[in-house]
C-alpha cells in the first residue's frame, strides 16, 4: 500500500491541491486534512502547502500555529513524522517553534514569482535523500515574505550541523540570510522550504521536475523496513 | 434619527431631493415620479441613482450593443450555453465543461487610490464568475498608463501592479496574460482592465434570478460598511476635474482572505446543489443584487434591511444600499436547504444572514425596523431604466488625421544597415515592447498547477482536466492607435489579433468579451468612435464565427476635455483537445526552419515605430482581413494539432523584427533571417500588417506545412533558420547586420526596472 501523505488545507491556504498532486505523481496517497481536525488521522508525513493563511493577517502563519491539527502536526514532528513546509507552510514550521528563525519581507519589498536555481546542500533529511549532494535544480519561487532570518548564532549552527538544507543560486531573490532557501530540524524529519517544489513535478506545467525528488524521498523512506 | 419611509414620501411629495447630486438628471428624476406615482424615499432615490448610472445601466450604449445579439454567428448555437445579460456569458468547451470568462474595467478607482482600486476590480470580476457556479481558474490584466516615464505614470503604476498581485495571488488564482501599454493619452486616465474564467460541469451553470416564492434571500461574506458609497454613480460615471473634491472615500476596500473563504464556501454549496439563484455583490451593493435578482425571477422580494450585518452600525438604510462593501453574495435558498447552507458557511467561517424572502407580487419591498422604506417594480430599478440616442457624427478632425500618412517623406526612415540596426535596439527597449518581467514577476502563475503557457507567450493556457489534457486558451489585445485612426477597422484589428493569438497557442478560438474603453459619450466625436468600434466587432465577430458572450462598456476616461484613445479591449477564448500539443513562442532545436505565413505591406501608421521614433499617429491602419485571419488560425491549430509545428508567434506590435527578438530571447537561441528580396528591409522588418505569424517547423516538416499553406491560398515564406545557442548566440538579419542576444536581453530587460524600481 502507498504510503499516505496529510496535506494540510487552512484557511486561504492555496497550494493544497497541487502539494496532492505532486504526492500523488510521485506515488503517494494524499490526504486532505482540514485545519480544524484534532489529528493527523495516522498518516505517515504531512505537507504544509503554501498560500495566506488566514490572510497573512498578524504575521505570516503566526494564526494557523494555533489550529487545532497543529498539535497534532507539532506532537507527530517531535516524535520523527516528517513534515515538509513549503512556503506558508514553512513560515507555520518557523511560527511554531519546529524550525528556528523567522521569514521577512522581501529586501526589494516586491512579491517575486520566478523560476529559481537551488542547490541541495543537505540529503540527509526526510525529505531530499533522492537528490545527490550538491545538485543545482530550478523549481518556482513565489513569495512576499520570505527572507529568512536568524541570529548569527543559529545560521552558524544551521550550517554546522548540515541543516541547511537549499540554497539560492545566481540570485538571492528577497535578502535571506546566507541565501538559505530551506532548512530542517536536527532530527532532518522536519523541513521548511521556502520554494515550491509541488510546481515542478510535470514538464507540461513546470520549467523542470525538478522537484518531484522531494516527494519521491520521503515515500523511499517510508516504504523502507 | 428619522427615516424617509414610503408613508412619508406619501405625505411630503413636495420634499425637496438632492437627485442631481446623486447624479440623476431632471427627466430621470420625473420618470421615477411617474414610476412611483409619488415622489420616492430617499432610499428609493438612492437605488434608482446608483442603477440608473451608466456603469449599471449601460444608458448611453445599450442601443449599440444590441448589435451583439443581432448578428449572432451560426457557429454559437452550438458554443454558447448562457448569453449576454447574465454575470458572464458562459461556453461549452465539451467534454461536460462549461467555460465563463469576462473582462471588466476598474479605471477611475484605479487612479484614485491604485492598489485598492485594481485589487477590488479582480475581486469584482472573480466574483462574477464564482456566480455563475464556476470556479474561477485564472485571471488576466490587460494595462493602460500614460508615458513611462511620466511621474504620475510611477505613482499609479506600482500601486496598481501591486493590488492586482496582491489581490490575485492571495485567491490562488494565476496570472496568465495581459498587456502593459505606454501612450500619453493615459495619463490622467490609465486603464485597468481584469480579467477572469471560470470552470464548471454543463449541469453546474447558476443564473442569477430569485424564483420560487417563500424562497429564501440569503446574504453572506463580508460584513456591510461605509466604504465604496456612491462608488459607482460618483466614480464611475463622472469625469475627473482637476478642481474637483478628493473622491476617495467612494474607492472599496478588499480583503482577498476573505474572498478565498467565500470562494470555497459557494463551490461547496454549489456543489451540494443548495441554492435557487445567486447573485455578487460589485457595484450599487444591495441595491443591485436584491433588484437584479428580483427582477429575473418571480418579481416579488421581501427585504428585511435591519438584519444585514453592519462593520458600522451607524451606517443609514440609503447607505447600506448604495454601499459596495467587497466580498459579499447574495443567494436564493429554498428553505429546506438553509441549515445546510449554514453549516457551509459556519465550517468556512462566513458570515450569513437570511434578510428576505421572494415574495408572489411583483413588488421589491424593502423594510427597516418595521417600516416599509422601499416599495418599487425592480424591473424598473435593474432592466428597465434610461436609454439615449447619444448624438454621434464622424470628427471634423478624422479625414485630416486619415491623410497624415507617415510616408517616406514625413518620416525618415531608416536604411542602412546601421540605422536599421540601432532602430531594431531602440524599438526592443521601448517601454511598449521591452520586457514586461517586472510586471509579471509580481503575480503568481504557477498556482493551482494547470498552467500551461503565460505571459509574455501569445495566450495564457491552462489545462481543465488533468486526464484527457482538455484546455483553455485567451489572449486580450486592443490597440488604441489603430482605433482612433479608425475605430471600425481598429475594433477588428484588436479582435483579429486576439483570435490569432489563441490559434498561435493551438487553441480553436470560441468566443469573446470585451471591455470598451472610451471617452465621454456626451461628446459627438466619441460616441462615433464608440459606435463604430462596436459595429466593427460585431461584424468581425460574425466573419470570425464566435459569438460575443458579454463584456463591459467604461466611458468618461477622459482629462478635462481630452479624451483617452478609443480603447476597445478584446479578449478571446479557444479550446485545444489537448493541451501537450500547445505550440509555445521559444524557437526550438537548432537548424529548424523560421517560416513567415501572411503578407506584409508598407503598413506603418499608428505602428510601434511611428509612435517611438517619431511620436507620429497619422494615416490608415493596416487592412484588415478576416477571412484570411480565419484561414491562418485554421493553419496554426492544424499545424499544432498534426504536430507540425515547434513554434509560433504572432507579428504585431513592432513588426516581424520584434516577433523574432522575442522568440529569440524566449530560447535563448539565435537565428539567421534572409529577408525577401522584394521589400524594402525597413518595412520587412517593421510593418505592422495583420493576419501574419512567424511558424518554426522541423525541416522533415516543412513541405508538409507550407502545401498546407498553399492550398489554402495564404502566402508563405522561408525567412530564416535556428542557428546558434549559449553566450555566442546572434541574431543575424544576412546581408545587414546582426546583434548578440546578449545585447537584445540587456536591453529588452532594463527598461521598466530602471523606470520603476
Amino acid at each position: 500500500m502507498a504510503p499516505r501523505i496529510g496535506v494540510v488545507t487552512f484557511p486561504g491556504s492555496l497550494d493544497d491541491r497541487d502539494a496532492a498532486r505532486a504526492v500523488r505523481l510521485a506515488g503517494g496517497e494524499p490526504v486532505a486534512l482540514w485545519h480544524k481536525d484534532n489529528s493527523v488521522a495516522g498518516v505517515d508525513a504531512v505537507v504544509l502547502p503554501g498560500g495566506f493563511s488566514y490572510g497573512d493577517y498578524l504575521r505570516c502563519g503566526a494564526i494557523s500555529r494555533f489550529s487545532p491539527v497543529m498539535a497534532a502536526v507539532i506532537e507527530g514532528a517531535q516524535a520523527g513524522l516528517p513534515v515538509l513546509g513549503i512556503c506558508n507552510g514553512f513560515q507555520i514550521l518557523c511560527e511554531s517553534g519546529l524550525l528556528p528563525g523567522a521569514l521577512t519581507r522581501n529586501d526589494n519589498l516586491h512579491f517575486v514569482c520566478r523560476d529559481q536555481r537551488l542547490r541541495i546542500e543537505s540529503v540527509t533529511t526526510a525529505w531530499t535523500s533522492g537528490y545527490t549532494a550538491g545538485q543545482e535544480i530550478v523549481v518556482p519561487l513565489k513569495n512576499g515574505e520570505g527572507g529568512y532570518v536568524a541570529d548569527e548564532r543559529t545560521l552558524d549552527e544551521l550550517e554546522a550541523e548540515g541543516r541547511v538544507v537549499a540554497r539560492y543560486l545566481e540570485v538571492n531573490p528577497n535578502g535571506s540570510r546566507r541565501d538559505i532557501a530551506g532548512i530542517s530540524n536536527a532530527a532532518g524529519n522536519v523541513v521548511g522550504l521556502m520554494p515550491h517544489p509541488e510546481h515542478a513535478v510535470e514538464p507540461l506545467t513546470g520549467p523542470t521536475t525538478d522537484g518531484l525528488a522531494f516527494f519521491t524521498s520521503v515515500l523511499t523512506q517510508l516504504v523502507r523496513p | 434619527m428619522s427615516v424617509d419611509t414610503v408613508k412619508n414620501a406619501e405625505t411630503t411629495p413636495e420634499a425637496v431631493q438632492p437627485y442631481a447630486e446623486l447624479g440623476l438628471k431632471p427627466d430621470e428624476y420625473a420618470r421615477i415620479r411617474e414610476i412611483l406615482g409619488r415622489r420616492p424615499t430617499s432610499s428609493e432615490l438612492a437605488m434608482y441613482s446608483v442603477m440608473w448610472s451608466e456603469h449599471c445601466s449601460y444608458k448611453s450604449s445599450k442601443v449599440h450593443l444590441r448589435q451583439f445579439g443581432d448578428k449572432i454567428p451560426a457557429e454559437a448555437a452550438d458554443v454558447l450555453l448562457v448569453g449576454i445579460g447574465e454575470n458572464a456569458g458562459v461556453v461549452d468547451v465539451g467534454q461536460g465543461y462549461a467555460v465563463t470568462f469576462k473582462v471588466e474595467s476598474h479605471n477611475h478607482p484605479s487612479y484614485v487610490e491604485p492598489y485598492q482600486g485594481a485589487a477590488t476590480g479582480v475581486g469584482g470580476i472573480v466574483r462574477d464568475i464564482l456566480t455563475m457556479g464556476a470556479r474561477p481558474v485564472a485571471v488576466m490584466d490587460p494595462l493602460r498608463f500614460g508615458p513611462a516615464d511620466a511621474p504620475d505614470t510611477r505613482r499609479v503604476l506600482p500601486g496598481i501592479v501591486g493590488g492586482i498581485g496582491g489581490y490575485g495571488n492571495c485567491l490562488g488564482l494565476p496570472n496568465i496574460g495581459g498587456e502593459l501599454v505606454f501612450d500619453p493619452s493615459y495619463l490622467g486616465n490609465p486603464l485597468v482592465n481584469a480579467l477572469c474564467v471560470g470552470v464548471m460541469r454543463h449541469e453546474d451553470i447558476k443564473l442569477a434570478k430569485a424564483a420560487g416564492p417563500g424562497n429564501l434571500v440569503v446574504l453572506f461574506g463580508a460584513k456591510t460598511g461605509g466604504d465604496g458609497i456612491g462608488g459607482v454613480s460618483v466614480l464611475a460615471s463622472e469625469t475627473f476635474d482637476a478642481d474637483g473634491p478628493s473622491k476617495r472615500p467612494s474607492v472599496q476596500v478588499g480583503d482577498p482572505f476573505t474572498e478565498k473563504l467565500l470562494i470555497e464556501c459557494c463551490l461547496e454549496i454549489f456543489a451540494a446543489d443548495l441554492v435557487v439563484g445567486i447573485q455578487d455583490l460589485g457595484g450599487a451593493g444591495i441595491s443591485c443584487a436584491t433588484s437584479e435578482l428580483a427582477s429575473a425571477g418571480t418579481g416579488g422580494m421581501h427585504v428585511t434591511l435591519d438584519q444585514v450585518p453592519l462593520r458600522d452600525a451607524s451606517l443609514s438604510p440609503e447607505e447600506i444600499l448604495m454601499s459596495e462593501s467587497q466580498e459579499r453574495m447574495c443567494a436564493i435558498v429554498e428553505p429546506v436547504h438553509l441549515d445546510r447552507f449554514l453549516e457551509i458557511c459556519a465550517k468556512w467561517d462566513v458570515t450569513v444572514t437570511v434578510i428576505g424572502e421572494v415574495t408572489s407580487g411583483d413588488r421589491l419591498v424593502i423594510e427597516w425596523h418595521g417600516e416599509t422604506i422601499v416599495d418599487v417594480p425592480p424591473r424598473t430599478v435593474a432592466h428597465e431604466g434610461p436609454v439615449y440616442e447619444r448624438p454621434y457624427a464622424r470628427p471634423s478632425w478624422q479625414n485630416a488625421l486619415q491623410a497624415d500618412a507617415p510616408t517616406p517623406e514625413r518620416l525618415a526612415r531608416p536604411s542602412t544597415p546601421a540605422e536599421l540596426r540601432d532602430t531594431l535596439l531602440r524599438m526592443v527597449a521601448s517601454p511598449n515592447l521591452a520586457s514586461k518581467t517586472w510586471v509579471t514577476s509580481q503575480y503568481d502563475k504557477y498556482v493551482q498547477g494547470n498552467t500551461v503557457l503565460a505571459q509574455p507567450e501569445d495566450s495564457g493556457m491552462v489545462r481543465i482536466d488533468e486526464v484527457t489534457g482538455l484546455g483553455i486558451a485567451l489572449a486580450t489585445d486592443g490597440n488604441g492607435r489603430f482605433a482612433k485612426l479608425d475605430p471600425y477597422v481598429g475594433a477588428q484589428l484588436a479582435l483579429a489579433e486576439a483570435y490569432r493569438n489563441v490559434a498561435a497557442g493551438g487553441a480553436r478560438p470560441l468566443a469573446v468579451t470585451n471591455c470598451l474603453n472610451f471617452g465621454s459619450p456626451e461628446d459627438p466625436d466619441v460616441m462615433w468612435q464608440f459606435a463604430e468600434a462596436v459595429r466593427g466587432l460585431a461584424d468581425g465577430c460574425l466573419e470570425l464565427g464566435v459569438p460575443v458572450t458579454g463584456g463591459n462598456v467604461s466611458f468618461y476616461n477622459q482629462t478635462g476635455d481630452l479624451p483617452i484613445l478609443p480603447t476597445p479591449v478584446i479578449g478571446v477564448l479557444g479550446v485545444i483537445d489537448d493541451v501537450e500539443r500547445r505550440t509555445p513562442m521559444a524557437f526550438g532545436p537548432v537548424g529548424e526552419t523560421i517560416l513567415l505565413v501572411g503578407q506584409t505591406r508598407d503598413e506603418l501608421a499608428g505602428s510601434e515605430w511611428a509612435h517611438t521614433v517619431h511620436g507620429h499617429l497619422g494615416g490608415l491602419p493596416p487592412m484588415v482581413d478576416l477571412s484570411r485571419e480565419r484561414q491562418l488560425a485554421d493553419i496554426l491549430v492544424a499545424g499544432s494539432r498534426d504536430g507540425m509545428i515547434t513554434a509560433a508567434h504572432d507579428v504585431s506590435d513592432g513588426g516581424l523584427a520584434q516577433t523574432i527578438v522575442e522568440m529569440a530571447l524566449r530560447s535563448g537561441t539565435g537565428a539567421r533571417i534572409f529577408l525577401p528580396d522584394d521589400l524594402d528591409p525597413f518595412v520587412a522588418l517593421f510593418a505592422e500588417s495583420a493576419g501574419r505569424a512567424v511558424v518554426v517547423v522541423p525541416r522533415s516538416e516543412e513541405l508538409r506545412f507550407t502545401d498546407m499553406c498553399v492550398a489554402r491560398y495564404v502566402p508563405v515564406a522561408r525567412i530564416g533558420v535556428v542557428d546558434g545557442v549559449g553566450k555566442d548566440a546572434v541574431l543575424d538579419v544576412q546581408g545587414l547586420f546582426s546583434v548578440d542576444l546578449a545585447d537584445l536581453n540587456a536591453a529588452a530587460e532594463a527598461t521598466l526596472p530602471a523606470l520603476f524600481g
